[in-house]
């Protein structure tokens, strides 16, 4: 049994967001972070290595800094990182990515009691496409949302979160769940673990390693292959601090009709 | 000397930096106003390895280097004095003698519980009438068979009242002088051991001080650390290794104050300006910032070679001396930009002006430094 995590470096939106001519996100110029929800996905990973002892393995698709994730996550407790890179693969949409994640997953190998876990979505495009659309190319089972997963035997029992309520669902490994926040708190990486990240295994697999898997195609990877046109990208303007107004009585909703009045809004 | 980072210890200082946000910030004010031992935060620390940064696996340690450790502290003293001083004694001053100068029976029962932080170390040197004179020590301990018998007392000792592990000189030989130091292991649950009263200090008040009591105290022999006679030569080893944890302590309070004096003169106005564009706050804070900066290549130097076992007594001695008054000057500098604010508890700056003024005086004062130093170089 192993689980493969799939992991994206986002931009840390607390910085600015710079934008390519084509739209497309200027990556190479803005701070990165680990996409937050991809951190839930790696501690219930761990969580269930800490429990089963199995394997887990870091997918993700990016220019070659994005190693130096992957090793963060490895001294985290992941055993090993999968890094997708090539100039073929960049500007890919959720299609495209996905169709080559779940190339690079196959490729790697997956088996029976095997669990692939995302995150819900990133930060940066927030599309929460990218983890269904590789279930539905690997043609494996997938529970999103995921606030709770219990594995017994080769059945994961998952609770998803919804807006009013929550749904259980039974199902059979191998099989994707995409991980929210609610999940768990992401661990902090260890000592012992980054003086040991950098001598664990790190796979390599650029367009020569893919090309020839049937997902692989030069019609749906890349800026070419992907279907999305990107109509306009910016940056939205900052909110403005909100005023709390504590109290249910009559002084206070005249308080706030008086602040709307004198904003112009009623 | 080469300040690059290697990409572990970029890794780890990144991790420490968030730690120390998340987990030790939170609780700095509240711990130092209730002088309340962080008893929490060390089981947190201890799980992420960071009560044995820089011993090898095989003693339960993370394996990590000396310039690791020395971040941490640095790190978490940019935050909490006192969280810093108790990784920093428990890491210098009882791991370290163990791991230099222990037997490998001696290693493999202390080191795996202290490193992986389920036991907590301390040092006992200091005595009421053996401070910066430490060659004045009063607790004797006599051979009896199987086992020596201490008596006397210890003072002002870090971590004393929530340790469990003590490293502790003792007179073997009172006609010998420094030659009659031995140094021993001490167990909290050996017969004849008590810890004192708890000091009310003016900073690192979440750190536990206080005296240990020796009343024919049994210690078994195999407990001498070292050779008989040769405990002088360990204190002073093991203070030198003890500076560059302080030195970092003291750089990790500097830096910290010059964060939050940054962050406020941005943010406070007065005569319509924010502070920060007086050039009076910008000189002081570029000289603020630059004296931690020289600071920091000090305790950085010293702590590169130790790891590469070079000789490092001088460097450690400078390295804390340096920190240690930068430390003091900074705070209370920062204090002074924050005007009346700075002197509250409301702001951080107070209190890493009074945790500060223990590195001037711990671990070898200000003047000892200046004594190994100039000793060093021959000037006697």
């Amino acid at each position: 049994m192993k689980i493969l995590v799939t992991v994206k470096q986002v931009p840390d939106t607390s910085g600015k967001v710079a934008v390519n001519p084509d739209g497309t996100l200027d990556r190479a110029s803005m701070q990165t972070i680990i996409n937050p929800d991809d951190m839930n996905a790696v501690e219930a990973a761990l969580k269930l290595k800490d429990d089963l002892g199995c394997k887990v393995v870091a997918f993700t698709m990016g220019p070659p800094p994005a190693e130096g994730m992957l090793r963060e996550l490895m001294a985290m407790g992941v055993d090993e990182g999968v890094l997708i890179t090539a100039r073929e693969f960049g500007g890919s949409d959720t299609y495209a990515t996905s169709q080559i994640i779940a190339a690079a997953i196959d490729t790697y190998g997956v088996e029976d009691d095997d669990i692939i876990l995302a995150g819900r979505q990133a930060i940066d495009g927030d599309t929460a496409q990218v983890g269904p659309q590789i279930a539905e190319k690997l043609h494996l089972p997938q529970i999103t949302y995921a606030g709770d997963i219990k594995k017994e035997g080769s059945t994961l029992t998952v609770k998803r979160m919804l807006e009013d309520g929550y749904m259980t669902i039974k199902v059979q490994t191998p099989c994707m769940v995409t991980c929210i926040k609610e999940l768990n708190t992401p661990r902090y990486l260890s000592v012992g673990g980054a003086f040991e990240a950098y001598s664990k295994p790190m796979v390599i697999m650029d367009y020569a390693a893919l090309k020839d898997h049937p997902l692989i195609d030069a019609t749906t990877i890349g800026l070419k292959g992907s279907p999305t046109n990107i109509f306009k990208s910016f940056t939205p303007p900052q909110k403005g601090v909100g005023m709390m107004l504590p109290g249910a009585d009559k002084e206070t909703t005249d308080k706030l009709a008086g602040i709307l009045a004198t904003k112009h809004i009623i | 000397m080469d300040f690059h980072l290697t990409k572990e210890q970029l890794l780890v200082r990144k991790m420490y930096r968030e730690f120390a946000e998340n987990e030790v910030k939170p609780l700095a004010a509240e711990i130092d106003e209730e002088e309340r031992f962080p008893a929490e935060t060390v089981e947190k620390m201890a799980k992420l390895g960071m009560m044995g940064i820089y011993f090898p696996k095989e003693y339960g340690g993370a394996g990590g280097d000396v310039l690791s450790y020395a971040m941490c502290v640095e790190e978490l003293a940019k935050v909490c004095g006192t969280t810093a001083v108790v990784v920093s004694a428990h890491t210098s001053l009882c791991c370290a003698p163990i791991f230099e100068h222990g037997t490998e029976e001696q290693k493999k029962k202390y080191l795996p519980d202290l490193c992986s932080g389920r036991k907590l170390g301390a040092f006992g040197l200091t005595e009421p009438n053996a401070g910066t004179d430490a060659s004045g020590q009063q607790t004797t301990a006599v051979l009896e068979g199987d086992h020596y018998v201490l008596n006397g007392s210890k003072c002002f000792i870090t971590n004393g009242n929530v340790a469990d592990t003590f490293v502790v000189f003792a007179m073997t030989d009172k006609k010998a002088g420094n030659h009659g130091i031995s140094a021993f292991i001490v167990e909290k649950s050996f017969p004849g051991f008590s810890q004192g009263k708890h000091e009310k200090k003016m900073g690192i008040r979440g750190s536990s001080t206080c005296d240990l009591i020796f009343e024919d105290c049994i210690v078994p022999k195999e407990n001498l650390l070292g050779q008989e006679g040769k405990g002088f030569k360990i204190a002073m080893q093991t203070l030198d290794g003890g500076r560059i944890g302080i030195a970092s302590q003291a750089l990790g309070l500097g830096e910290g104050a010059v964060e939050e004096a940054i962050k406020y003169t941005q943010e406070r106005i007065q005569f319509h300006r924010r502070l920060s564009q007086f050039q009076n706050t910008q000189f002081q804070i570029a000289d603020m910032h630059t004296h931690m900066q020289a600071a920091q290549f000090l305790v950085y130097s010293a702590a590169m070679k130790k790891q590469n076992h070079e000789p490092y007594s001088m460097d450690a001695a400078m390295a804390k001396l340096f920190a240690a008054e930068a430390a003091s000057d900074v705070t209370r500098r920062a204090v002074q930009l924050f005007g009346g604010y700075g002197y509250t508890r409301e702001y951080p700056v107070e209190r890493m002006m009074r945790d500060a003024k223990i590195t001037e005086i711990y671990e070898g004062t200000s003047e000892v430094q200046r004594m190994v130093i100039s000793s060093h170089l021959g000037v006697k």
